[in-house]
């Protein structure tokens, strides 16, 4: 699924990307450490950490996709890490249980 | 004249100053670029390690044209006017110009001494010594301690002197560890493909933190590093790097990569583990809540880097330093197909 297409059925927009971001699974999470302990690689993160630490961890686990829950506002330079970095975020109204639901199709991210 | 000899106040040690021993280093008056080393030089020295603790100095009713003596025969160029290790003013070579122009030389120097100073703490950072001395047109700054004692002075030459002495120490050192062929007459077998960087990590700096990490693992990339060993490496340098930057006073993490392994150290300048086995534990931390909200100090970074090393230590001293290093084997390539 790519980044466009998470957007879409997440009802969010996509704030930064081409929207051919792709994502194979999903992993929940709000810890970063834990985030980059368990998600495995092209997953999209859903999340609530919006700042540029996230950009950090999906950079380092190899995730394309973020979907901010809660439509939390992207800060500038998150916004710019991510764009340097290739890096989609979508900002979505749901919450994370209600966005993992979304996007239940992809199934769950293994390392 | 006699009674207004020199004040030698022959070298005191400073007392439990620890003021202002967590500023942020100011990467401004460094030129924002400055190498690792020097920053870190300029970050754990301070001013007191530097400073000439040998003063000399004239009292309030000393005259003018006996400080242009004491300047001219001690071949300084400024003077403090000090009494019982309180820090009154300064006279300097400007002040004896202007005493011989206006004719004032036999008036006390209180009359004529600059009032308004501008003074160092014994516990800053060099980095700040540094940025005054950017900021102002001064040779030298009285060092007062937490208790607002003259307790030294420090000039620009101070600073070079103990920053060349101190970059020529961590300069051997590297070229031990970069070229240890040069040492024990050749016995051990020299590795090839030795590499060695560092970068320093900040206190708190958390806008910075994954900086180090995310080089690593570019240069391991570059190196056409397995991408799963790659991806190992990176959690360890980040959690470290986060470790330093949330835990301790500052510190370093350095990637060391041979022909066999890939290390990352992170060394630090303290406070230090108390209790390591607890440290190491899944969901033990004690980060504050500041941490947590950004997604941090969930108690994993430890667990989390001895999960993906193939080799783990951690040492540590409370209130000194915490050195943690994980080893990552690089598994040889595979032997070429028979027959």
């Amino acid at each position: 699924m790519n980044s466009a297409e998470i957007a879409a059925k997440t009802g969010g927009r996509l704030e930064v990307g081409t929207g051919e971001e792709k994502a194979a699974a999903v992993y929940v999470g709000d810890l970063l450490s834990d985030v980059m302990g368990h998600a495995g690689e092209e997953c999209v993160l859903v999340t609530i950490q919006n700042h540029l630490n996230t950009i950090a961890v999906c950079t380092l686990v190899g995730c394309e996709v973020i979907v901010l829950c809660h439509s939390r506002p992207v800060p500038p330079d998150m916004a710019a890490s991510a764009r340097d970095e290739g890096i989609a975020i979508v900002t979505t109204p749901l919450s994370q249980f209600e966005a993992a639901m979304a996007l239940s199709g992809l199934g769950a991210s293994k390392k | 004249m006699a009674e207004y000899s020199p004040v030698i106040l022959k070298g005191q040690q400073t007392s439990d100053d620890e003021i202002l021993a967590k500023t942020p280093l100011d990467e401004k008056a460094l030129g924002g670029d400055s190498s690792v080393i020097i920053m870190e030089l300029l970050q754990r020295f301070k001013v007191r390690d530097v400073m000439k603790r040998q003063i000399i100095c004239v009292p309030r009713k000393a005259t003018l044209r006996e400080a242009q003596h004491i300047l001219k025969e001690n071949r300084i160029s400024g003077l403090p006017v000090s009494e019982n290790d309180r820090l009154y003013g300064i006279i300097s070579v400007n002040d004896i110009i202007n005493g011989l122009d206006g004719g004032w030389m036999d008036e006390p120097c209180e009359a004529h001494m600059s009032k308004n100073l501008v003074v160092l703490e014994a516990g800053m950072p060099l980095s700040f010594a540094l940025r005054y001395f950017n900021n102002y047109t001064y040779g030298r700054f009285p060092v007062l301690d937490a208790n607002r004692k003259l307790v030294g002075i420090i000039s620009q030459r101070d600073v070079m002197r103990a920053l060349l002495y101190e970059l020529s120490v961590e300069i051997r050192k590297l070229e031990r560890k970069t070229r240890p062929e040069a040492e024990g007459g050749g016995a051990s077998e020299t590795k090839k493909n030795f590499f060695r960087k560092e970068w320093a990590v900040v206190h708190n700096d958390l806008s910075r933190a994954g900086h180090a990490a995310n080089s690593i693992k570019s240069l391991l990339r570059e190196r056409k590093i397995d991408r799963s060993l790659i991806r190992r490496v990176a959690v360890a340098a980040y959690e470290l790097e986060i470790n330093i930057c949330i835990h301790s006073h500052g510190g370093v993490l350095v990637l060391l990569i041979d022909d066999d392994a890939i290390r990352i150290t992170a060394k630090d300048r303290g406070p230090g583990i108390a209790d390591i086995e607890w440290a190491c534990r899944d969901g033990t931390s004690t980060a504050n809540d500041w941490i947590r909200s950004m997604g941090f100090g969930a108690g994993m970074g430890l667990s989390n880097s001895k999960r993906v090393a193939d080799t783990f230590n951690i040492a540590s001293e409370v209130g000194k330093y915490t050195i943690v290093e994980c080893i990552f084997d690089i598994p040889k390539a595979a032997e070429p197909p028979q027959g």
